[in-house]
């Protein structure tokens, strides 16, 4: 039988309460159950690191995968749910980086911050950390918005070419700031060095979190519904009586800012930010991520982001196949699941006590004829 | 044919996969933790670099180089009865993975790494193992901050600034009055040889007439030419990688400029390859510096050459020598500690131990007698290279000050 490749299910399920003769938990429960959840990994991963059974090197890309999953749900927000194709999501990254590093490493010894205080963290090592972050953030936001007012004017590839030029000007500015302005603000070619080593498992984990967190809340929110339903039908949602214009350069400027995050984090790992690796390539990478979790599901961008990651590192045992290795991977997973490893399926905790409390588990034979969207 | 499979089929599949490349690594992996453990008269050292990627070419050749040098070591029995053994690590040129292949190496329990080869994961690694202090022997790293930030990082080429200085002063010694400059301003090593060359050549009396800065990936270079050759100046300096300096050379011929070009050492592969960058004609009396040319006539080089065309089957280039050189600074620190005995392999003491015999020692490597002066710099001679009807020839040798 041949399946339909597109997902009649909708984007954001509409959750537990659909479907007849059932008990939905209450709120409360459903936010302590995933609370739990979260402090659940947080812990584990905790006592694993201090246990020594997560190595250094594992930390580091454990790290960096979180960093990669903001990159990829941000992303998602302005891909899966606006339906917008922008191609300069590294240049957001690279705004946010910078800013944070710039601020923290300006603001370090006004406060007297030792760089042991961001691994034990002080709470002023902990508040110019946040600052930092936030600032990163909100530096790509406003960059969301100088650039997502006279570019969401244009729809499609219009639209992937204006961010894809506006992320190279970001690029060489960059790399001229400092010549041009004559001040040492951000290294030029040769990068910004010695960034303290402020991002730790903890603190990434706990950023993650609340990244996710907030984006999940903001689409399950009036506003997320007016988003979805822009990229349903714009004409539509118009004529229904959404503010097109403005609900997507939010949706715009709220991925730029999670963006900035996560090159806020990004610079705290690795230490150096140059400005060549913040290309077109960076931002086709994580849209790869997008495409492959599958567009419109936090999930898919969340096991994508982690799968891509570790890959590169799992095939370091192949030497010099591994990006062959990487490439054959993507190539294959395009052709058997062409609408992402997750399509538009969202894992949601919550619902399955749900189910597991009705009885209604999908091993289970459906009776009454309902057929699932998904089976 | 349905080439589509359901998510949930995905899941089952992956999920097998999964399982199949955990229990795969989990029995290489204890197969690994049997051969480490057996191999306790073995010193194991790491090399990195890009081996995949835009700047592969660069990696390969460290790589080699170095490759040969342990080779040749554990050839004459290794380091005290031990044979070298080597972790090798590919980066890609990106600094994200190699942090990740530092972090990784360090958890082998390298005694010493040779790497990084370009300058912003070098950097990125030069941080990250400062608190381990881990050794560092760098063949390429050229930019200025790869040893500012621990005295556990050293390179065994000359640093950018160097490059632009001896340039300068070598263009002062052959009485240039003007100079007109043009360099990729999107690279950190062509920006950091002409910034220096700039300074020192105002300081010496020379005219900077102009500088032109051009993108990377450029092909044309007419409109900086045009400019620069109105400027009629004595010499034009192109700090830059040799295709482009290729294209530079000819373009500024076909418009008539008759005076000289300096480079530095990305002008080494300019001639002698496969492809020809600029005509015999065009490079004629222009001058280059570098560490080292397969056409230099002493013994110590051809020996050189001979040995890495029986191993490779091809001639060396510059950063073969630097690679080769770079390992032979690392195992001389080693075999110094290794001698010395009293330290274990991984301890902070035998780190140390290394750190200080690189720092206090010397040796004669191909790209020359390399020191080291208090400074992850190394002081050693350059040579100062010109071409003669289409070959390569040294023109001067350049003692360190």
């Amino acid at each position: 039988m041949v399946k339909e490749t597109r997902d009649p299910k909708p984007y954001i399920s509409l959750g537990a309460g659909g479907r007849r003769g059932r008990r939905p938990l209450p709120m409360p429960v459903r936010y302590a159950i995933n609370a739990a959840l979260v402090l659940a990994f947080l812990v584990v991963g905790e006592l694993l690191i201090d246990g020594g059974s997560i190595s250094r090197y594992q930390t580091s890309v454990l790290e960096q995968i979180g960093i990669y999953v903001i990159m990829a749900v941000s992303l998602n927000i302005a891909t899966g749910y606006l339906g917008q194709l922008p191609l300069g999501h590294a240049g957001f990254m690279s705004v946010g980086g910078y800013s944070c590093a710039i601020l923290i490493m300006r603001l370090q010894p006004v406060f007297g911050i030792a760089l042991r205080d961001f691994a034990a963290p002080t709470p002023a090592a902990l508040a110019l950390f946040v600052c930092g972050l936030l600032f990163g953030g909100a530096m790509a936001a406003l960059c969301g918005l100088v650039i997502g007012i006279p570019a969401l004017r244009l729809k499609g590839d219009y639209l992937a070419i204006i961010t894809l030029g506006f992320a190279e000007i970001i690029r060489v500015v960059m790399l001229n700031v400092d010549g041009l302005l004559g001040v040492d603000l951000t290294g030029g070619a040769k990068g910004l060095t010695g960034i303290p080593a402020y991002t730790s498992f903890l603190n990434t984990f706990v950023v993650v979190a609340i990244s996710l967190f907030l984006i999940h809340t903001m689409m399950k929110s009036r506003h997320g519904r007016a988003i979805l339903a822009i990229r349903d039908n714009e004409i539509a949602a118009e004529a229904t009586g959404v503010n097109t214009t403005y609900y997507k350069t939010l949706a715009f400027v709220v991925s730029a800012f999670f963006a900035g995050i996560a090159g806020g984090l990004y610079a705290g790992c690795i230490g150096v930010m140059a400005p060549a690796k913040f290309g077109f390539m960076k931002s086709v990478e994580v849209l790869v991520m997008v495409v492959l979790g599958g567009m419109g599901s936090m999930l898919g961008s969340v096991l994508s982001a982690t799968v891509l990651t570790i890959l590169p590192e799992a095939l370091r045992a192949f030497a010099d196949y591994r990006t062959l290795a990487y490439a054959v991977v993507l190539i294959v997973v395009m052709i058997f699941r062409p609408q992402g490893l997750m399509g538009t399926y969202d894992f949601s905790l919550t619902s399955w006590v749900d189910r597991f409390r009705n009885g209604d588990l999908p091993w289970k034979k459906q009776k009454g004829g309902e057929v699932r969207a998904d089976a | 044919m349905a080439s589509s499979i359901s998510r949930r089929q995905f899941v089952k599949l992956s999920g097998i996969t999964a399982a199949g490349f955990g229990g795969a690594s989990l029995i290489t992996a204890c197969g690994g933790k049997s051969s480490s453990s057996a191999g306790g008269s073995s010193i194991k050292v790491g090399v990195m670099g890009p081996y995949s990627g835009d700047l592969a070419q660069y990696g390969l050749a460290v790589r080699n180089g170095a490759e040969l040098y342990v080779k040749q070591v554990n050839a004459a029995g290794g380091i005290n009865g031990k044979q070298v053994e080597l972790s090798i690590q590919d980066e890609k040129g990106d600094a994200t993975e190699a942090v990740n292949a530092y972090n990784k190496m360090a958890e082998e329990g390298v005694v010493g790494i040779i790497g990084d080869v370009t300058s912003t994961p070098s950097i990125a690694v030069a941080q990250a193992s400062v608190a381990d202090n881990m050794p560092l022997v760098s063949a390429s790293a050229t930019a200025a901050d790869f040893i500012a930030f621990g005295p556990n990082a050293f390179r065994a080429c000359i640093t950018d600034p160097y490059q632009g200085k001896l340039m300068a002063d070598f263009a002062a010694s052959r009485g240039y009055k003007t100079v007109g400059t043009i360099y990729n301003s999107g690279g950190d090593y062509e920006a950091g040889v002409n910034d220096a060359f700039v300074k020192e050549a105002s300081a010496k009396g020379i005219t900077i007439t102009t500088q032109q800065a051009y993108a990377s990936g450029d092909v044309d270079f007419n409109a900086p030419l045009t400019s620069i050759i109105s400027t009629n100046p004595d010499a034009i300096l192109s700090p830059n990688y040799y295709q482009d300096d290729g294209k530079i050379v000819t373009q500024a011929r076909a418009l008539g400029y008759k005076g000289v070009f300096l480079g530095a050492d990305g002008w080494s592969n300019i001639v002698g390859g496969k492809e020809e960058y600029a005509s015999a004609a065009d490079l004629e009396g222009c001058f280059y510096d570098c560490s080292f040319i397969s056409e230099d006539e002493s013994d110590k080089v051809q020996q050189f050459i001979k040995d890495y065309e029986a191993e490779y089957g091809s001639a060396p280039t510059n950063f073969c020598a630097l690679g080769y050189d770079a390992a032979m600074v690392m195992l001389s620190a080693i075999e110094t500690v290794e001698q010395a005995g009293a330290t274990e392999a991984g301890s902070d003491d035998y780190r140390q131990a290394v750190v200080d015999a690189i720092a206090s020692g010397k040796v004669e490597g191909v790209t020359g007698s390399i020191k080291y002066n208090g400074t992850g710099d190394p002081v050693k001679p350059t040579l100062v290279i010109t071409f003669e009807g289409g070959s390569q020839k040294v023109f001067d040798t350049i003692e360190a000050d």
